[in-house]
């Protein structure tokens, strides 16, 4: 068994440990958390043929950068298109490399997408909280943020040559600007008008966003008497309006209650290719019956699966 | 059609959630209803249950879209709805310390009130308080109870960096911070209790339902648990 260990040279916001989050937790505050795009996240965990949910790195438009110090290590690269650097080579995400010693390893926004995820060959050791190492943003529980300077060290590190090249990267995992909808929970706090507007006008997504949520630039969709509603419990990817009428699209980290309206949800098969999308680009929403919501979730399971299985056998 | 403690509303959410709404406004018969549900739903789970997350006035259910649906859930919650409770067990008693010393918004509280610091103190103390809901951030329990006599509205701006373990109270809610955090409420005294445990066997303090009285120490008693 050999141990690899690596050095932040640099890691921008926002990049943190992830695993497969801390689902049932809820009605204690706390949300799943997990990768933002747990998609790209379970690929990249697959391609190198790790348990599903393992620990890993999720990576920001702030980029990263990692130097082997010691061992060496395979690990896949998956998610957005980002740009991977090492050894004076140019590399695209979507992608199983092995990192040796003195090698750097810089990965960086490339032409689309806003998150990146590293998967090693191994167990990347870090804090755990409540049974899981995925950060919470907001209060830096679990494996935690990157710094500069900080090591990090994986155990039982694998090289797998036969793994190493590209690996292909599906349409579905680029970004998603329709976005597939309930309505509500509380879109009897909005006018038809409004629910018209919301679900026909084009929105922009802004650099307002992080971890708990993705704010919307578009045509004001204010709700009415809904001022003093009692705090109710938030689902991952419901749509806040607060009194002004902007529209914020709550994601992994997202507060567990909270007492604006939710004016509509998004389907949890919409919100990883969602997330991909960059600042100033376009969104649409589109609403399907809760029924229609179901089918669609088990026909994109389906295809998620057989992809990932395909990918964990290569 | 407005939602009521015996006939809810089944909100469907997304692929995978019911909101099961029994009020409208802050109400005890719509929260009583609320953790009825909650325990029953605890006691005899549907096929596929994810998880449940308790507010004031609705229940939150969350299953696996890829083996049920929500009219199968509904069906069940309806089901639970029903079936009357044999004598629910008596709430879990919680204790939690305060030093009300060098707080920063006693005086303010005090002064909005009307009444001397004591008397703010006395008032707090006196209150049952029930944790109603988690919220905001991990281990924020919000508990019902303060007494009418201390109730404030919010500051006009929250105040940032306000420390983990303080004492905050904004009309009827009290709550003690468990981390670093701007709020708006006012901080009346601060806890050595800790909300988040660290023992992994029972890493919350709380359990939705429990009841909760304050319990004073001195500033002395305060800085030898920290």
């Amino acid at each position: 068994m050999t141990t690899a260990t690596l050095s932040v040279r640099f890691a921008g916001p926002h990049v943190t440990i992830q695993d497969q989050g801390r689902p049932g937790l809820m009605r204690y505050g706390v949300p799943a958390s997990g990768p933002m795009d747990r998609q790209s996240f379970a690929l990249a965990n697959a391609a190198i043929g790790n348990p599903a949910g393992h620990p890993g790195i999720e990576i920001s438009l702030g980029g990263l950068s990692l130097h082997c110090l010691t061992g060496v290590v395979t690990l896949a690269l998956v998610g957005g298109g980002f740009i991977a650097e090492t050894n004076a080579r140019k590399l695209g995400a979507w992608r199983i490399l092995t990192l040796n010693a003195g090698e750097t390893l810089t990965i960086r926004p490339g032409p689309w997408g806003s998150w990146s995820y590293l998967a090693f060959a191994g167990d990347l050791q870090a804090e755990s909280w409540l049974g899981s190492r995925a950060t919470h943003g907001s209060s830096g529980f679990g494996g935690g943020k990157l710094t500069a300077d900080q090591t990090l060290t994986i155990t039982d590190a694998q090289t797998l040559p036969e793994r190493e090249g590209p690996i292909p990267c599906p349409v579905w995992a680029r970004p998603r600007h329709l976005l597939r909808c309930t309505l509500g929970p509380q879109d009897r706090f909005f006018s038809a008008e409004t629910l018209n507007t919301f679900t026909s006008a084009r929105f922009e997504t802004t650099d307002a966003f992080d971890r708990m949520g993705l704010r919307l630039r578009g045509p004001s969709v204010a709700p009415t008497n809904a001022l003093s509603i009692p705090s109710e419990p938030i689902l991952r990817g419901s749509v806040q309006v607060s009194g002004d009428g902007v529209a914020t699209v709550l994601l992994s980290d997202h507060q567990t209650t909270g007492g604006y309206p939710k004016i509509t949800t998004v389907l949890s098969c919409d919100l990883d290719s969602f997330v991909q999308c960059r600042p100033r680009d376009a969104v649409m929403f589109q609403t399907v019956t809760p029924a229609e919501s179901i089918e669609i979730t088990r026909q994109n399971a389906q295809r998620f699966a057989a992809f990932e299985d395909r990918l964990r056998g290569r | 059609m407005q939602p009521t403690p015996s006939a809810p509303i089944f909100r469907p959410i997304a692929e995978r959630a019911v909101l099961v709404e029994f009020g409208t406004a802050l109400d005890q018969a719509a929260h009583a209803a609320v953790l009825h549900l909650d325990q029953a739903l605890a006691a005899t789970p549907c096929t596929g249950f994810r998880e449940s997350v308790p507010a004031f006035v609705n229940l939150l259910v969350e299953f696996d879209p890829l083996i049920t649906d929500h009219p199968t859930v509904i069906a069940h919650l309806r089901g639970l709805l029903i079936v009357k409770t044999t004598a629910s067990a008596q709430p879990t008693q919680r204790e939690v310390s305060v030093c009300y010393e060098d707080s920063p918004d006693l005086a303010a509280v005090a002064e909005a009130t009307g009444l001397p610091p004591e008397a703010v103190i006395t008032a707090h103390l006196s209150g049952d308080y029930a944790v109603a809901m988690y919220g905001f951030a991990p281990g924020y329990a919000y508990l019902g109870g303060v007494p009418e006599a201390i109730r404030l509205d919010r500051k006009p701006a929250p105040v940032r960096g306000v420390a983990a373990g303080s004492v905050i109270i904004a009309g009827a809610q009290c709550l003690i911070t468990t981390l670093v955090m701007p709020t708006g409420w006012w901080i009346i005294g601060r806890s050595p209790t800790r909300i988040l445990t660290a023992d992994p066997a029972h890493p919350f303090l709380f359990d939705v339902g429990d009841n909760v009285r304050f319990r004073r120490i001195s500033r002395a008693e305060y800085e030898a648990a920290q």
